[in-house]
């Protein structure tokens, strides 16, 4: 367990990533769980949608230079769709993520995102497509995500942001690395495992 | 008013509520494989705790195994690396393991229901989002993450929000030659693959409750392809039977004890529902998809849809599939043609879908292009459908018959695509290097169907070779 860390606001330059769902796979592909670590997962992210089959890079956001040291990801609806592996938000998340936007998000990888304490808000899609024409436009501006106000900032202006209020206050207090949080009532785990009859032989 | 059976088991396995609003929720089994658990138990290691209740996490490897029947150590130093951590975790915390050659090792979610291990009223959770697959018993069952991995192994529960329960229910009856694979296809095309984000899909109806459980594990392991992290059927005297004389299942006078409590768990008739959706059985054809994700589908007499044809929501993924697939809007999908035909997968990887398969292929040949497998769930599937004769049958057909594991469902192991090949696929997702090649094209589609583009070396009704 680390040290408690509250997170009220994420701060910094945006990437962004169109289209509509896409998965964890996408995100990083099966080969490369290939390993009892997260560790180096962050040079294959997307690697697929970056590199052909002789290794030329292809158009994507993650291979241009303008974007780099972003540490905030704008993306559309459905994102982190299907596996439930952690290597994809691990793989962002050591690329330099430390929080996403989007239309909508997958509720594995939301759940997932959270355990990290990577920050995953929703946005209208209104919102979130004027965000990301402002930062395609000027990558260097700064974006910011206020879990308090609840709103991200940009040059696009300042726009609701929204996540599942659970979720929304472990984050704020700290409680979003939930083992701690889990183990505070011993007793309570025991008395729960006590009264369920397939573990009372019935 | 009454209680769905969501509601049931999510009050009986609260623990208390968190500051947060979520619910500490008991889990009652927790399933691990050499994948998404190696983290796990080094975050554990890291913090200094022990696994709370190492009596209730059961292991088995599935994900990197060759099906080849290759011996350890593994030519692969990755997947060789992979099984001695497991191996070492589970015994240095005292974890029971399945693994290969044991004789119960398999796809978790195959080896879960048949061990008894998977019992109704539960809450299961499996670091692999096909863990709803095992709400065919009447479980909560539902996919995590390695960091909730490490909450199982350290607290036996989870931090989370309660789904709301929407009803699906197929009534009436299926045509001929269509599948609970058809069904779940049908259902991810009608209410797409994130209508479920939020839900707990019960399904119901005739259909449903006409159908095996090997049927409603088909069915309930693809909710989370339409969005939904947990599927579930009532359990009724199918589950029961199903359950009787299992290994890890209550014996005896337990047993009946339990099917009393089995019972009470099932959804009121009261029940209120956040939704409800109706289906007609008879309106679901034999499915084939045509894009990159599995609610690309359409029926086998249909024409691929031109994007003038699909609603706003759905026109971004539909250009990039017809981008990447290389078909053209307005052709039928049948006739396509194919290189390779996987039967397997913790979807369609049991006896029964072996059984299906087989009955088109016997005595027929697979096209002289086509690559042929046959992957077994688990060891027990291979042992009865080696009991029944059908590996002669996909043999002499010219299909291989491998030993079990997820094998070219997700590609981990050597089983594998080539190139832009045309994958006619049994399992779950139609992701873009899925299986294997980054270009590599999956048709997801019945077992039957599947044997049956294998045989003609194109995409093919399945009711021509039945009749």
């Amino acid at each position: 367990m680390s040290a408690i860390e509250r997170i009220e606001r994420r701060s910094g330059r945006a990437i962004v990533v169109r289209g509509d769902d896409i998965d964890t796979d996408q995100i990083i592909p099966a080969r490369y769980m290939r390993s009892i670590t997260f560790s180096g997962l962050e040079e294959h992210v997307f690697t697929d949608a970056r590199r052909d089959a002789d290794d030329i890079p292809k158009d994507h956001p993650f291979n241009e230079e303008r974007f780099r040291g972003a540490s905030i990801l704008v993306v559309n609806r459905n994102f982190g769709c299907g596996s439930s592996r952690e290597h994809a938000p691990q793989a962002l998340m050591r690329w330099g993520m430390r929080a996403l936007v989007g239309e909508s998000f997958a509720e594995i990888f939301l759940g997932n995102c959270v355990a990290m304490g990577l920050v995953a808000a929703t946005a209208a899609g209104d919102d979130v497509a004027a965000l990301m024409d402002a930062i395609e436009l000027d990558p260097t501006q700064e974006v910011t995500l206020d879990l308090v106000a609840m709103t991200v900032s940009s040059r696009a202006g300042t726009a609701r942001i929204m996540l599942p209020e659970g979720a929304r206050r472990q984050l704020l207090d700290g409680s979003w690395d939930a083992t701690r949080t889990l183990l505070v009532e011993p007793d309570a785990i025991r008395e729960t495992a006590a009264r369920l009859p397939y573990l009372a032989g019935f | 008013m009454g209680k769905t059976l969501l509601d049931k088991v999510w009050d009986l396995h609260t623990v208390r509520e968190l500051p947060s609003g979520q619910t500490q929720l008991f889990i009652g089994l927790h399933l691990i494989h050499e994948v998404t658990s190696p983290q796990g138990f080094q975050m554990l290691t890291d913090a200094g705790l022990p696994v709370l209740f190492p009596q209730r996490t059961f292991a088995t490897v599935d994900h990197i195994v060759p099906t080849d029947g290759s011996k350890r150590p593994l030519m692969d130093g990755l997947a060789e690396q992979m099984l001695s951590t497991l191996e070492r975790n589970v015994r240095k915390h005292e974890i029971e393991f399945f693994p290969v050659g044991s004789g119960a090792q398999g796809i978790v979610h195959v080896i879960g229901p048949e061990l008894g291990l998977t019992c109704p009223g539960m809450t299961i959770a499996c670091g692999d989002s096909h863990t709803s697959t095992h709400g065919a018993f009447g479980a909560v069952a539902f996919g995590i993450g390695t960091s909730q991995v490490r909450d199982v192994l350290a607290s036996q529960c989870l931090a989370l929000d309660r789904p709301r329960v929407r009803r699906i229910r197929v009534s009436g009856t299926l045509g001929f030659g269509v599948y609970a694979k058809d069904v779940i296809l049908h259902i991810i095309r009608t209410l797409g693959v994130k209508g479920g984000v939020g839900y707990a899909y019960e399904y119901a109806g005739s259909v449903i409750e006409s159908f095996s459980m090997e049927e409603r594990l088909t069915l309930c392991n693809m909710s989370i392809e339409g969005g939904a992290r947990v599927g579930y059927v009532n359990p009724d005297q199918k589950t029961f039977e199903y359950l009787r004389g299992r290994r890890f299942a209550p014996q005896g006078e337990a047993f009946e004890r339990a099917v009393r409590w089995w019972s009470s768990i099932a959804s009121d008739p009261d029940a209120e529902y956040a939704d409800q959706v109706e289906i007609e059985g008879a309106s679901i054809p034999p499915s084939v998809t045509w894009g990159i994700n599995p609610g690309q589908a359409i029926g086998i007499d249909e024409k691929i849809p031109t994007l003038g044809e699909l609603r706003g929501g759905d026109r971004s993924s539909a250009e990039e599939a017809i981008r990447f697939m290389e078909f053209k809007p307005g052709h039928p999908i049948r006739g396509t043609p194919i290189d390779v035909a996987f039967i397997g997968s913790c979807t369609n990887g049991r006896l029964s879908d072996l059984r299906e398969a087989a009955r088109v292929a016997r005595g027929r040949r697979v096209a002289a292009n086509v690559r042929a497998l046959v992957v077994p769930g688990s060891e027990e599937v291979k042992r009865q459908a080696e009991a029944e004769g059908l590996h002669e049958i996909f043999l002499e057909a010219g299909f291989q018959w491998r030993e079990a594991g997820c094998s070219m469902c997700l590609a981990m192991n050597p089983d594998k695509l080539v190139g832009r090949e045309i994958c006619a696929s049994s399992s779950n997702r139609n992701f873009r290097g899925r299986q294997g090649s980054p270009t590599g094209r999956t048709l997801l589609m019945s077992p039957a169907m599947v044997a049956a583009a294998a045989i003609e070396g194109r995409v093919t009704d399945v009711r021509e070779l039945l009749r």
